[in-house]
């Protein structure tokens, strides 16, 4: 354990922009906002989503703004749903399909996987599916086992889709404008614990790029690696952790696929220590694929330390409120696996 | 009581654009003849019928009570059932305990009815437990979560029964919204395909959440079942008579080799989806006051005192018998116990798993790591 206190690097600030403190949910909707205002392609389906504003408040009032033509109430269909998503997007649309919960894309599975995710490529490239898939991840609102998972690895897994999880309210609104604007199928997977999160959003029109990593905080002493909700939560960690001594970075990689491997192998030769955390079970998870990264690779041979994954408990989400947080990483259980990196290491 | 009275006409050119619509006791009450239900029902007496209306009466304060547990932080979510109590009561007081429900949580009522243990209706919203009940205690699965899932169960269940010879019949309730998901469409197909003995009990509550009825449906949702080679039945489900004898002709048709029905029963949802949910933000008032009009319980009572068999003597004990169950419900509830923590790893697999034994002792390491 090193002793000597080292100030965190700051993260590389950007550009100075406009921004306006707003909640992840109402980011989603600002985001969806502009694209509907400049694309007349651009239309939202879903459950709920109309005078009910989504089941989450997501789409909240925007049908009074726009119109039940292009925020479209659908049958309770899945499968529909994304079919119809899929057709449309064929067409030259771009929809915004709305999943209530993420654990409901098991119900529309044939058309994410084997329709929206290989048509680019059966069709010889001569058709193109630009559509968005919007649905909220992840446990912590007391909602069990069939609508608090976390499913990235999936998606991930299916070639032709492409995968992003904010974690920020800009990301969360800089990320969606991206997706609408990709040729490809994108699976936006929202947070149902961030989307009454607040953070400062730039104003406008937009981008984060797909594919590139956040490093929201730097320091010297490990690299924490996280998605989602985990990112809060490693942050905060990395908070009490400088109080003890420890500096960590932070970072967010965002989009899972296409995933920015150059930075998290930069933050991790930095370190030599890297500790992964994720909601979504142990095995088989994303951080099992950002390990073999790692190992394969020639920042190998800068670590100091075996590489250490945090993630939830191979079990379905209790519905118990204490069980269930017990089933996921906490910034508690951050801090321990981070401290015993450094400190044994 | 016969046994071959045609439930409907058989499908033919001749069949009705819209379904007919069985009702045996109107919204005041007054009895209504039926030529082709009225028979299902002839050998139920005043008692009886006034033991329905108790039912009737106890299940709304069972509900009554839960919304107000949940309010009180008791619960972590409750799904109420205000309205719906005679398409509940009807249909599973005509069940055998040897028949098989499969239903969605706000089947709160036919749990009752199965027989369910009054805490047990409460023991997954209230967190200390995965499941309710034993299915296999009082022939009801646990209800299922994710829409329209448990139509494909019933169905399963209900060719098992026709492999096994017995003349058991499995019932999959399910509401509006359920019929525009694929399980359920496919369950019907199958179904009809081996002709099992199932019926497909469709509460049409006007309600999926905030979508109503005409979102999911053009047409009347029974008009949907004769297209799959099932005969349908368009009944009142506030009318508890009416519900009763559809599903007595269902059931004689299921146990003797005639394969599914299906059932619409026209009710309203008059509360919210669940108590996570704000209806004032969907409903017109003046719809919700129609079907206020047309309370599946005041019917029974106007009826039974038009009989003279319900008096104020009996109304009293009937409403104090209800208070008891209540209060004894509230006991219950609260007196479940916080489950321990290492239950989680309980049940993942019906087995030994060595990588969740693996995490087992791992998290039992860390849990006694607190005591140090």
């Amino acid at each position: 354990m090193t002793i000597e206190t080292t100030a965190a690097q700051p993260a590389a600030a950007p550009a100075p922009a406009e921004t306006v403190t707003m909640t992840y949910s109402e980011a989603i909707r600002d985001a969806m906002r502009i694209a509907m205002a400049k694309d007349p392609a651009v239309f939202i389906m879903g459950e709920d989503v109309g005078t009910y504003g989504g089941a989450f408040g997501v789409t909240g009032e925007l049908i009074n703004e726009i119109g039940p033509e292009r925020i479209r109430d659908t049958t309770i269909s899945e499968l529909g749903i994304m079919g119809a998503g899929v057709g449309a997007a064929m067409t030259g649309m771009r929809p915004i399909v709305e999943i209530q919960f993420s654990d409901f894309t098991a119900q529309a599975m044939d058309q994410i996987a084997n329709q929206a995710a290989k048509i680019h490529f059966m069709l010889g490239g001569a058709v193109s599916v630009p559509m968005v898939i919007r649905a909220p991840g992840g446990s912590g609102t007391g909602a069990a086992a069939q609508h608090s998972q976390s499913l990235e690895a999936w998606f991930v897994h299916i070639p032709g889709l492409k995968v992003v999880m904010p974690a920020t309210a800009d990301d969360a609104k800089g990320l969606l404008l991206s997706a609408i604007d990709d040729p490809n199928p994108v699976m936006v997977i929202e947070h149902k614990l961030l989307y009454k999160t607040s953070g400062e959003v730039r104003t406008g029109d937009i981008r984060t790029p797909l594919g590139v990593a956040a490093v929201p905080r730097e320091g010297k002493d490990l690299t924490i690696i996280a998605t989602g909700v985990e990112v809060s939560r490693a942050l905060e960690a990395a908070e009490i952790l400088a109080a003890d001594g420890i500096e960590a970075t932070v970072v967010d990689p965002r989009t899972l696929k296409p995933l920015d491997s150059d930075t998290i192998l930069r933050t991790v030769k930095a370190t030599g220590r890297v500790l992964l955390v994720q909601e979504a079970v142990r095995t088989l998870g994303f951080m099992s694929e950002v390990s073999a990264i790692i190992s394969e690779s020639d920042a190998f041979g800068y670590l100091r330390a075996p590489i250490k994954r945090l993630a939830g408990l191979d079990i379905p989400i209790p519905y118990a409120p204490k069980l269930e947080r017990a089933s996921v990483p906490q910034v508690e259980d951050i801090v321990a696996a981070a401290t015993d990196l450094v400190r044994k290491w | 009581m016969s046994t071959t009275v045609p439930v409907k006409a058989p499908m033919s050119g001749a069949k009705k654009q819209t379904p007919e619509f069985v009702q045996l006791l109107d919204p005041d009450g007054k009895r209504l003849s039926d030529e082709l239900y009225d028979p299902w029902v002839s050998d139920v007496t005043g008692d009886q019928l006034a033991s329905l209306y108790e039912d009737l009466i106890i299940v709304r304060r069972i509900d009554t009570e839960a919304t107000a547990l949940q309010r009180q932080g008791e619960l972590g979510l409750w799904p109420p059932l205000l309205g719906q109590e005679a398409a509940q009561v009807g249909s599973a007081r005509t069940l055998r305990p040897d028949d098989f429900v499969f239903s969605s949580y706000r089947e709160n009522a036919v749990a009752y009815c199965r027989g369910v243990k009054l805490p047990d209706l409460v023991r997954v919203w209230r967190g200390t437990a995965a499941s309710g009940w034993d299915p296999f205690e009082i022939g009801m699965a646990t209800p299922a979560v994710i829409i329209g899932a448990q139509t494909l169960h019933a169905t399963g269940y209900a060719v098992g029964c026709t492999f096994d010879g017995v003349d058991s019949v499995s019932v999959a309730y399910f509401g509006d919204g359920a019929t525009s998901e694929g399980d359920v469409n496919e369950a019907m197909v199958f179904a009809a395909s081996f002709n099992a003995p199932v019926i497909f009990f469709c509460q049409n509550n006007q309600w999926a959440i905030s979508e109503p009825v005409g979102l999911q449906a053009q047409r009347p949702i029974a008009d949907r079942a004769p297209g799959f080679g099932i005969p349908s039945i368009r009944v009142d489900g506030n009318d508890v008579l009416a519900v009763m004898a559809a599903t007595r002709s269902a059931l004689d048709r299921a146990r003797t080799g005639g394969g599914p029905t299906f059932i619409e029963a026209v009710t309203y949802r008059r509360g919210p989806h669940t108590t996570s949910d704000d209806p004032s933000r969907y409903v017109d008032p003046v719809v919700a006051k129609e079907w206020e009009a047309k309370d599946p319980i005041a019917r029974v009572e106007a009826f039974l005192r038009s009989e003279g068999v319900l008096t104020d003597e009996l109304a009293a004990s009937i409403q104090a018998r209800a208070d008891e169950v209540a209060a004894e419900f509230r006991a219950g509830c609260l007196a479940l116990k916080n489950p321990e923590p290492l239950s989680v790893f309980d049940n993942v697999y019906a087995t030994e798993h060595s990588g969740l034994a693996r995490q087992r002792s791992q998290y039992t390491a860390y849990l006694e790591g607190f005591d140090k």
